[in-house]
């Protein structure tokens, strides 16, 4: 069954302490190569059926109304991913 | 129903009651945690307290609604998220956005219903030291003219339980000038600032005064041998305010 797929971030003038921890941590596992991290969140929305256009409009109504807050976070990606195999 | 003190002569928590007959509802969620010593501290302040149910669609008769603390739906997605969907919030927005102006109260998790439900503006994102945090704090009264503030004086200091892991307040610069100009801050973390929260803020309040949001715990401290110090009943100020809100007497 087809998934669209929703990617949320934190606003980039919001701080993330919880990328803020993951970044300070990385170094003591000797990956120094990173000076930022931000976590985001990823839904997968499966869909029963074909994605028409009007259910990629309800995801992203979706995606603006429940699944991010707008006050504190952008919906960066909404995109159709292929059937499993 | 009148509520015994379980320490303390009865005297010394409520003062007087204004208005014994007011219906003050207590939303519960699932997952919610405090909505008993909502309860408690409701009847404490000598009125009526009336179990709401998430899932229901109707208000009944009441006065008044505390949103109290907890981890409604367990925080999932953000904390109040869901919560905010629930039938039961639909009829508390249209009444707090309605002439009549329900007053409504969210403690924690509550404030970040209300949040969510836009009926506060900003946010609450994790403590700034990513810890989960319950200490006594220290808070300042900023606006004493609100449905849940009437009865403390401007600037008092109170002392009431903090205990949250989402309780860093955050808006946008432009939001929180309004709030500022507005005099809509409604309390400030004073001493410290315990989660990082924008311009110390604590507690907000809608333009009307219907509706108080705040991250700290007033419930927790509404009679002697239980609050802060084990003395503390700073607190019982907000459910006598609303009382006195309701009679229509604003001091």
């Amino acid at each position: 069954m087809p998934r669209i797929v929703v990617d949320v971030m934190p606003k980039p003038e919001i701080l993330d302490p919880q990328g803020k921890a993951i970044v300070g941590s990385l170094p003591r596992l000797g990956f120094t190569a990173f000076s930022g991290v931000r976590q985001g969140k990823r839904f997968e929305l499966t869909v029963d059926g074909e994605v028409t256009d009007a259910v990629l409009a309800q995801a992203r109504e979706a995606a603006e109304t429940l699944l991010s807050n707008p006050v504190i976070e952008d919906v960066v990606n909404v995109e159709v991913v292929a059937d499993r195999p | 129903m009148t509520e015994t003190p379980l320490i303390g002569a009865v005297s010394s928590t409520a003062t007087g009651t204004p208005l014994t007959g007011a219906r003050i509802g207590v939303v519960t969620f699932p997952g919610t945690l405090d909505d008993r010593d909502a309860a408690r501290a409701v009847r404490l302040a000598g009125a009526t307290a009336v179990d709401l149910w998430h899932g229901d669609t109707s208000l009944g008769d009441v006065d008044a609604v505390v949103i109290p603390g907890g981890f409604s739906y367990g925080d999932y997605l953000r904390a109040g998220a869901i919560a905010r969907f629930a039938p039961m919030m639909g009829q508390i927005i249209k009444a707090a956005n309605s002439d009549a102006r329900l007053p409504v109260l969210g403690i924690c998790n509550g404030f970040q219903i209300l949040t969510e439900s836009h009926l506060l503006p900003g946010s609450m994102v994790k403590n700034d030291h990513l810890k989960f945090i319950c200490r006594e704090q220290v808070l300042r009264v900023e606006n004493n003219t609100t449905a849940w503030t009437n009865q403390y004086a401007a600037g008092e200091q109170i002392t009431i339980v903090l205990k949250n892991q989402d309780g860093q307040y955050v808006a946008d610069e432009k939001t929180l000038d309004e709030l500022e100009g507005e005099g809509r801050v409604a309390f400030r973390y004073v001493g410290w600032n315990p989660n990082g929260s924008r311009r110390d803020i604590a507690g907000i309040t809608n333009a009307a005064g219907n509706v108080v949001g705040l991250m700290p715990h007033p419930e927790h401290a509404v009679e002697p041998g239980f609050g802060p110090d084990h003395t503390g009943t700073d607190g019982l100020g907000f459910f006598t305010s609303v009382l006195a809100h309701l009679v229509g007497g604003k001091k």
